[in-house]
């Protein structure tokens, strides 16, 4: 660990005697010494010992919140096989697994890549409207007292009330299925994207305005990145709709997908596909979500905000 | 004085019913070192933002070199109370802000960051900087565009006082390096007396200039200089009938 590197190196400067803690109490300590001892300044400079980071502090934490769905599933197994549940209406994890084996790979993947496709294409829809139409909003206070009051009427519609207009104008193919997913993931990212662009710092437009900016390099340079933070939790939040409307949009009318296999699964009472299709449906979600928080991970790395996985106020 | 480098006169400057700036002149010389000082809410902040070009809505004129001016120049470099640095950009991007997106790359960032000491920090994140570094790489931005004037609203008044004596000097030091002319607002008289050519004192009210001192000890100053001291209680004074009056 790196503690553990630089101790030796401070005691080797300051004298081992006047360091009787170590590890857990080392940043103190060095602390106390860096003021007791002024004269050992010219040698080295006491190097504060890295906090151990929060990642190695909840590592147990993570491992057991990857084991946790195991030992569910685990559990789940063992009442069904003991005939404490029955299996026709919970299957065991095993059966589920085998139903899914049973389908075959290519039958299994077909519907995983239809579902995801469909997501992956009205999610894009979805968001690049959202985005174009957020940044119009915010942008223009104008706009936005014109536009508001319809889309707030617009967001109160539930989602399967979409459903029939969809069908009815569009048919049973593809488009009305992505239709109501790109629905879905507009209205999330839409007030995000307003939102964020609302709540931009005065000060930071002010500075914009020292140096000159055009209106596009202000929104290009200061508006956008600042609003970035809020636009990525609308982000998320679209994603998660995209997958529910994603089902919505395939339970009605679809010949492949999760959705149809959820459907498929009820109709020819089989509870072991319609759990595997929840389950493949759990992971996909797991999946894309987690790509997207590296995403953002990776392009919000400059804030400076508190962190869930930092070391708390007890960490230390 | 031949024409002033900075030359402006506010008739008024009103927020809706309520003048904060009445007949206020400020004139600076090339390469002169100016403080505002004046009690929280005399209209320093206001008179420092139609300075900059940033506030429009007054009756009166600013002119650079005799040109009339009313929207922000690049001769002008602005420095604010926080450091206001755009937390997404590395230190020497901040820095260079103003020559575009790639500004960081630019030669002279990296002279003024040397010059700020924080030459081994342009490529690090504001979040890592203490408020202290942030404040120096402010200073360093307000200068990259080799401004003829330097505005300053009370730069140093969030740092400790330790760190704002080095600020101080580094200020000093950075002004006369760069023959670039100050105009700086703040609440410290010691602060004004340490730094400036020329003090003019503030009153609210509406706000308005009540009295200015020239200030002649050459710098390096010492901090507590008698004359200073006394200086700064004949301003005191002044100040305090100006509040009553």
């Amino acid at each position: 660990m790196a503690v553990d590197d630089t101790l030796p190196l401070l005691h080797d400067t300051y004298g081992s005697a006047r360091n009787p803690a170590q590890n857990s109490m080392g940043e103190r300590q060095h602390g106390a010494e860096a003021i007791s001892m002024p004269a050992a300044a010219p040698v080295r400079a006491p190097v504060p010992a890295p906090v151990p980071s929060a990642r190695d502090h909840l590592r147990l934490w993570r491992h057991a919140g990857l084991i946790l769905p195991l030992a569910v599933l685990a559990l789940v197994e063992a009442l069904v096989r003991s005939g404490i549940i029955p299996d026709h209406l919970l299957p065991a994890p095993s059966t589920i697994a085998q139903t899914l084996w049973q389908m075959g790979l290519a039958r299994v993947l077909r519907h995983v890549l239809t579902s995801t496709f469909r997501v992956g294409l009205g999610f894009a829809v979805g968001a690049a409207l959202a985005a174009l139409l957020g940044a119009a909003m915010g942008l223009s206070r104008r706009l936005e007292a014109l536009l508001e009051p319809s889309f707030q009427a617009l967001r109160a519609i539930p989602s399967l009330a979409w459903v029939p207009i969809l069908l009815l104008w569009m048919g049973i193919d593809e488009a009305p299925k992505i239709t109501l997913i790109a629905i879905g993931a507009f209205f999330p990212i839409h007030l995000a994207v307003v939102a964020g662009m609302r709540d931009v710092d005065r000060k930071l437009v002010e500075l914009g305005a020292v140096y000159r900016l055009s209106a596009y390099a202000l929104f290009r340079r200061i508006l956008l990145p600042a609003a970035l933070p809020q636009i990525f939790t609308g982000l998320r939040t679209g994603l998660s709709l995209a997958w529910m409307f994603m089902v919505a949009a395939e339970l009605i009318a679809a010949t492949r997908g999760l959705g149809y296999m959820l459907s498929d699964g009820r109709e020819t009472g089989r509870p072991d596909l319609v759990f595997g299709a929840i389950l493949l449906l759990a992971v996909l979600g797991k999946l894309s979500d987690g790509g997207m928080r590296w995403l953002e991970y990776r392009v919000l790395s400059w804030r400076d905000s508190y962190d869930p996985s930092g070391p708390g106020p007890g960490a230390r | 004085m031949t024409t002033p480098l900075l030359d402006m006169r506010v008739e008024a400057k009103c927020y809706g019913e309520r003048t904060v700036l009445a007949h206020t002149e400020v004139q600076i010389a090339p390469g002169e070192v100016v403080s505002l000082v004046g009690p929280s809410g005399c209209g320093k902040s206001t008179l420092l933002k139609i300075a900059a070009g940033l506030d429009a809505g007054y009756r009166g004129e600013v002119r650079m070199d005799g040109a009339p001016q009313r929207a922000p120049s690049p001769r002008i470099g602005v420095i604010f109370q926080e450091p206001r640095l755009l937390p997404w950009l590395t230190i020497a991007d901040n820095v260079g802000f103003a020559a575009g997106p790639q500004g960081g790359r630019d030669p002279r960032v990296a002279t003024l960051l040397e010059e700020v000491g924080l030459a081994p920090h342009a490529q690090a994140l504001p979040k890592s900087l203490s408020g202290g570094m942030a404040q120096r790489a402010a200073l360093a931005r307000g200068l990259f565009g080799q401004p003829d004037l330097l505005l300053l609203d009370e730069p140093f008044s969030a740092v400790d006082a330790i760190t704002r004596m080095r600020l101080q000097t580094l200020l000093l030091t950075l002004v006369h390096r760069h023959h670039s002319a100050a105009l700086l607002i703040t609440h410290d008289l010691d602060e004004a007396l340490y730094l400036s050519d020329r003090v003019l004192l503030m009153a609210a009210g509406p706000g308005r200039i009540v009295e200015q001192h020239r200030i002649g000890a050459d710098h390096p100053r010492r901090r507590g200089d008698p004359a200073l001291a006394s200086l700064k209680e004949r301003m005191i004074e002044h100040l305090e009938s100006a509040q009553l009056a």
